[in-house]
């Protein structure tokens, strides 16, 4: 059995006839992980106990106790969830050595489905970046090309699935972390809308724009993924609860009909056109498909940027104010008192890019800027999600690039964050809306580095943009294809 | 709005850390662009916009106050860098 090009479901259902068993597909993902991890770095930590969990779950599956469509399927998590007893060190030497108590409510609702977690994947830290370069840990590689980034911050859940080191991964998107990865290593991922998985024991960066959702080879894996995790969580006072997601629905769900709106000013300078030229080549397709495709502005554009730096940043300082070298993490040595103690772990525990945000957030929420930035920033929001609400009174998705360029050269943006923020130009706003949002795989450009569209729903229509995703990879081949060069890297 | 070395000072200060002297023009010329770009924000007329802090209508969630079991010091203590007789020990602060 070639285990190389199966889905995570293909997998599920030859485990579930006993075709091939739980341990036989975690034996194949640990060789792949030995094969390639080397090279590329996607995971921060591989689990002693993967063969075990296999076993375990291999019996539950045969006592009926896993019905999960994906029970035994090899997997790995973002290294922000917190996993009982796992090192889980959000890429940050400020939890280099921390252990949590307990499971993160979607880790526990994937380990329910029958899950075996092979280990923990690298990230920007604390999740800010957008090419998983500023990790602790060092810089994943993008397998399609090793001298590029794998995009961020998810980009170790990105790469890893890409390079068929696991068969899907949980991610998680504040600002595209879920979506830009995706997008850079040809993967299919989604932001699910905010609130429907629930973010307890998701390591905080901005507690209300972040959420997780899975990344995988295609759309049918990644809403078999959400079936498991979307569900409401009391112990998230922002979970919702939601109708779930029925895979049946997604497989049959037809694009003929569905109006997609594409808005102009996703289409300005700095697009690439090598993108460009992917994704209307995708909208001819869905077109072809029986779509009615219109364009429409959208000049908010401009300002997702600005409003969600100020927006993220101001979060992030006020969440990360609990790493205080006392209670967990990293600590400094030889503090003289409690002040010095809190600044000298904070300084060596966090990198630059996690004080560049701290300050910039302090900053915008400091007496004397407040009104100016953070409420401006609000209000922006406000003015974004209108937008949105009144485009999707019009049509049922919406389609765009998922990041302005294709996956950037190690090093390329890394001393110039503005540059770097600019990459997230589609991708923010969503997260400032609170909508659900995919990457799906549409074209190479002339590098042959991989292009992912984005398709952007309503609230809580999770089924319908994988669904219309679905249906284009039931036309094309994008999402099949893998990177080429691994085995001689 | 320019970011001067006194502002990155305050904003150390505020963020409870220290940047490394190497890098602390950097920092500042960083911060300066990045403002200068957020700045654009202002051209928006926001005029009479209620700020948003959700976009969806979430109001407080509530629930029976309930005593459920928590974890134990042990275990709130497990990951803790220094610890003596089940509390966390820190420098001295009061003289």
């Amino acid at each position: 059995m070639n285990l190389e090009c199966m889905t995570a479901l293909e997998l599920g259902a030859a485990i579930k006839k006993g075709e091939i068993s739980a341990v036989e597909a975690a034996k194949f993902s640990l060789g792949q992980i030995d094969k390639y991890d080397k090279k590329l770095s996607c995971f921060v930590t591989v689990q002693d106990n993967v063969l075990a969990r296999a076993e375990e779950v291999q019996k539950k599956i045969a006592s009926g106790e896993y019905t999960s469509p994906l029970a035994g399927v090899p997997m790995g998590i973002k290294d922000n969830m917190c996993q009982k007893g796992i090192q889980t060190s959000c890429g940050s030497r400020m939890l280099y050595n921390f252990k949590p108590t307990y499971d993160a409510t979607a880790v526990e609702e994937i380990m329910n489905a029958g899950a075996v977690p092979l280990g923990k994947l690298n990230m920007d830290e604390f999740a800010m970046g957008s090419t998983s370069e500023t990790s602790w840990f060092g810089v994943t590689k993008n397998p399609w090309n090793t001298e590029c980034v794998p995009g961020g911050s998810s980009g170790g859940s990105a790469a890893a699935v890409a390079a068929g080191e696991c068969f899907y991964a949980l991610g998680s998107d504040t600002g595209g972390s879920i979506r830009q990865p995706a997008s850079f290593c040809g993967v299919t991922g989604i932001k699910p809308t905010y609130g429907s998985v629930s973010r307890f024991g998701l390591v905080a960066y901005a507690s209300s724009l972040d959420q997780i959702g899975p990344l995988a080879s295609n759309a049918t894996d990644c809403a078999a993924v959400l079936a498991e995790i979307m569900k409401h969580d009391s112990r998230d006072n922002t979970s919702v609860a939601t109708k779930g997601i029925n895979l049946d629905a997604v497989m049959n769900m037809e694009v003929k009909g569905m109006k997609i709106g594409i808005p102009t000013d996703f289409f300005g300078e700095g697009l690439d056109s090598g993108v460009a030229s992917c994704i209307e080549s995708a909208a001819k397709q869905l077109e072809a498909m029986g779509a009615q495709i219109e364009k429409f502005d959208m000049p908010i554009v401009k300002y997702a940027i600005p409003a969600y730096y100020i927006i993220a940043s101001a979060e992030a300082s006020s969440n990360l104010s609990r790493y205080d070298g006392i209670k967990y993490g990293y600590r400094a040595e030889n503090a003289g008192d409690l002040l010095e103690l809190y600044t000298k772990s904070r300084s060596e525990g966090f990198g630059m890019e996690v004080k560049r945000r701290i300050m910039l957030g302090c900053f915008v929420l400091s007496s004397g800027y407040y009104d100016a930035y953070y409420r401006k920033a609000l209000q922006a929001k406000a003015l974004i999600k209108s937008a949105f609400d009144k485009a999707f009174e019009k049509y049922d998705l919406i389609l765009g690039p998922v990041a302005p360029t294709t996956a950037l050269k190690i090093g390329e943006n890394l001393s110039d964050p503005l540059k770097m923020y600019l990459g997230d130009v589609y991708t923010v706003m969503i997260n400032l809306a609170g909508l659900p949002a995919a990457s799906v795989p549409c074209g190479f450009d002339l590098n042959g580095m991989p292009v992912g569209m984005h398709l952007i729903g309503n609230y809580f229509d999770e089924e319908k943009i994988l669904g219309a995703a679905h249906a284009y990879q039931q036309v094309t081949d994008w999402h099949k294809r893998r990177p080429t060069g691994l085995d001689i890297i | 709005m320019l970011i001067t070395d006194e502002l990155v000072t305050y904003l150390e200060a505020l963020g409870r850390i220290k940047l490394p002297e190497e890098s602390r023009a950097k920092a500042q010329s960083d911060l300066q662009e990045i403002l200068q770009y957020i700045d654009t924000l202002s051209e928006l007329d926001t005029e009479g916009i209620e700020p948003m802090s959700h976009a969806l209508p979430l109001t407080n969630v509530m629930r029976e106050d309930i005593v459920q079991p928590s974890v134990s010091p042990e275990e709130v203590l497990l990951n803790a860098p220094e610890q003596k007789n089940n509390y966390f020990l820190v420098p001295r602060s009061f003289e």
